[in-house]
């Protein structure tokens, strides 16, 4: 089982997010998690890459079978969790080159491998442009400053194909994509979709399930899962909307 | 009990009393009254004390308790330089001079050459050209401004003398090395003047060091001269112990069309303050002065930046940026004043600062007095912490807390770093930097206190043309 997670609770600020939920992701599946907006989506995805402030009260977070719940926000990212960000943060001076060769080594180190040299990092970066359509001069920007929204959202990808994680959690990632752009992140995911690796696609809306087919989908509301189905639930979603599934 | 601060002060009016005769005794005619005058401001003002407004968040007070020894003559023995100080700038090729505990040390004491450049020892200068020395020597620092200047004017001996003519290039920086190393406490009082003729062009590069733990106390001014459409790359680097205290004092005077560039990078020391004086005294003249600190323990820095807008047309920009740990606390007071008459004046003013715990400070006064009415004129001054949401964000890709950090902190202070325009002097400043954020750089290898940074090797920019 690549992700476990078994009667999660977590609370911000002593308020209760999440309350009881569970999911199970096998390598090779796509899962999307839908929901009307404060029902936790984007609490579920920051308690699993392990932010502070997000404290889990009860329950267990399993990724491949180990409890990561005591484990540093880094750590998880070096065993193979990869968070894409509904807002990616700006940060002023730090190139993303820079910054993602420093990730990479990182984690090459923790892996017991060499650091990578600067020609095979740089020829791996420009694959993985070619296949989010990122152009040149992005990548010796500094991160996400000054990025559009489509920007942002496509580094987040591109990052993620860098790092080529296990369990990808993509936050909202499709909010703020015009069409053209939300098909770049589309095509950019599924390229990387393989039957080594899960992904947890959250969105709000059933759009982005056009081109990031789900194995299966579910229903987030008031902090636990409470519909689960397979693709065919999105397009119920789209149509009926909530409402019918919150008596 | 006695006072020690009073009895340095009058342990340097006996002094003065006594070696007055040696001190003076390369001077022209104008500047030995100077410094019977400078005397007599220092007798009346002392010591500048916390209860000035400028010098109300800096305390020399503990700086000044101690014992100082001061030399009144180069020492005859022959160091080995090479020994106690080398430089780690490679492959930048410059024109060394050096001072070695206030006194210039090179054989030969003025290098002149074939298109009337001059550049050595100031008290060589005041024997072979008098004239030119005197008509700019203290037109600039007024020693009545404090004790500390007054002090200097009377008697500073030695320190650099840089003369370049009109229409003339150095191609080569100069770099201008002023070296501590004595076996006792010392108090060290140097003056460099710089005359920069119409036309030409110059690189200074200025670097303070000590090379062993003694205390020092220096007391530096320098005045400086910019003709008209002059061009002037100035760095200071400044890295000296946690017992020593330096007070700097640059005097930027500037004639029409010359344009001023000057960086100060603070990267160590016990008590450490700049007072920088530009005035903008002809139309179109532009100075661009810059500052990046990095204090740890109980270190203490101060900026004080003066500009003077006397003439329309100009502008000024001022960026300074700090990273304070532990127990340190900066200053930054920034006054920029617009005369009247300085229509069209541009003037900015940034000072940032990252506080990297609870008990460092930063104290930031920005200051506009503005008499012209049509300027564009602006300051902004923050203090505050690391982004905790971006330090998250570093580490959710694997980048651990300490790397997170160094990355943040060395982008926040690469803004400055980049100003840098020598390549070989920036990648070596961008080293120091690191070093120093990871808490390794070389003069605190010998501090108990300090010296267990991170550690683990962090890969910075990749630079695209290289590959």
């Amino acid at each position: 089982m690549l992700l476990e997670i078994k009667d999660l609770h977590v609370e911000i600020d002593g308020k209760e997010i999440i309350r009881g939920l569970n999911l199970k992701v096998k390598n090779g599946e796509t899962h999307a998690i839908m929901g009307p907006n404060g029902t936790g989506k984007s609490t579920l995805a920051l308690a699993i890459a392990g932010k502070e402030g997000y404290e889990v009260t009860q329950g267990e977070v399993l990724y491949k079978g180990n409890s990561i719940l005591d484990m540093s926000p880094e750590e998880r990212s070096l065993k193979g969790i990869f968070l894409g960000f509904q807002y990616p943060v700006e940060i002023p001076g730090v190139s993303i080159t820079n910054f993602l060769r420093t990730a990479i080594n990182e984690h090459r180190e923790y892996n017991k491998q060499p650091p990578l040299s600067a020609s095979d990092f740089l020829k791996n970066m420009e694959e993985k442009k070619k296949l989010l359509d990122i152009h040149s001069k992005l990548t010796n920007r500094s991160v996400n400053e000054g990025f559009s929204g489509g920007e942002k959202k496509r580094n987040e990808i591109f990052q993620m194909a860098m790092l080529e994680p296990s369990l990808s959690i993509l936050d909202e990632t499709d909010s703020g994509l015009d069409i053209d752009a939300l098909k770049v992140v589309a095509n950019g995911v599924n390229a990387l979709r393989s039957k080594d690796n899960g992904f947890v696609v959250i969105t709000h809306y059933q759009r982005l399930l056009d081109y990031i087919i789900p194995d299966f989908v579910h229903v987030l509301f008031d902090g636990r899962l409470i519909k689960s189905g397979g693709k065919e639930l999105a397009l119920e979603l789209e149509e009926r909307g909530y409402e019918w599934l919150k008596e | 009990m006695p006072n020690t601060y009073t009895s340095l002060k009058n342990k340097l009016i006996n002094a003065f009393e006594r070696h007055k005769g040696q001190i003076m005794q390369n001077d022209p005619e104008a500047l030995k009254d100077m410094r019977s005058e400078a005397m007599e401001v220092f007798h009346k003002q002392g010591f500048p004390d916390t209860q000035l407004e400028d010098w109300k968040n800096t305390d020399i007070s503990a700086a000044l308790s101690r014992d100082y020894a001061f030399l009144f003559e180069t020492e005859p023995e022959k160091m080995n330089l090479d020994k106690i100080f080398k430089c780690k700038i490679q492959d930048l090729n410059t024109d060394q001079i050096t001072l070695l505990n206030g006194w210039y040390i090179e054989d030969q004491k003025l290098k002149e050459t074939d298109d009337g450049m001059i550049m050595g020892s100031l008290a060589a200068a005041m024997d072979k050209y008098p004239g030119l020395v005197a008509s700019y020597f203290g037109k600039y620092a007024d020693p009545q401004k404090n004790g500390l200047q007054a002090l200097n004017t009377a008697f500073a001996q030695d320190g650099f003398f840089i003369y370049v003519p009109d229409n003339v290039t150095l191609d080569i920086p100069v770099q201008m090395v002023s070296i501590i190393n004595w076996n006792k406490d010392l108090l060290v009082q140097t003056r460099n003047l710089v005359i920069m003729g119409k036309n030409s062009k110059l690189t200074l590069v200025h670097c303070d060091d000590s090379t062993n733990q003694q205390a020092i106390f220096k007391n530096s001014i320098n005045e400086i001269h910019l003709g008209e459409n002059a061009t002037l790359d100035h760095y200071k680097l400044q890295n000296l112990n946690n017992q020593s205290s330096l007070i700097n004092s640059s005097y930027f005077y500037q004639e029409s069309n010359s344009k001023l560039s000057t960086n100060a990078i603070t990267l160590n020391g016990g008590l450490i303050r700049n007072h920088t004086h530009v005035t903008l005294d002809g139309e179109n003249a532009g100075a661009d002065i810059y500052g990046a600190y990095l204090m740890d323990q109980k270190q203490h820095v101060d900026n004080q930046v003066f500009v003077d807008h006397a003439r329309p047309n100009c502008y000024s920009n001022e960026l300074f940026k700090g990273i304070m740990d532990e127990e340190a606390s900066a200053v930054f007071n920034g006054h920029i004043l617009v005369r009247q008459d300085a229509q069209k004046t541009n003037a900015y003013q940034n000072n940032h600062n990252i506080l990297m715990t609870d008990t460092a400070r930063a104290n930031a006064k920005p200051f506009l007095e503005i008499y012209a009415d049509d300027v564009k004129c602006s300051h902004g001054a923050t203090i505050g912490q690391l982004d905790p949401e971006a330090i998250f964000y570093l580490r959710s890709r694997g980048i651990c807390e300490a790397n997170a950090r160094l990355l943040m902190l060395y982008a926040f202070a690469a803004e400055v770093i980049r100003k840098v325009k020598i390549e070989p002097l920036r990648e070596r400043v961008d080293e120091m930097i690191r070093q120093r954020l990871k808490g390794e750089l070389h003069i605190c290898e010998t501090c108990a206190l300090h010296c267990d940074g991170p550690g683990k090797e962090i890969i910075f920019e990749i630079d695209m043309d290289k590959v």
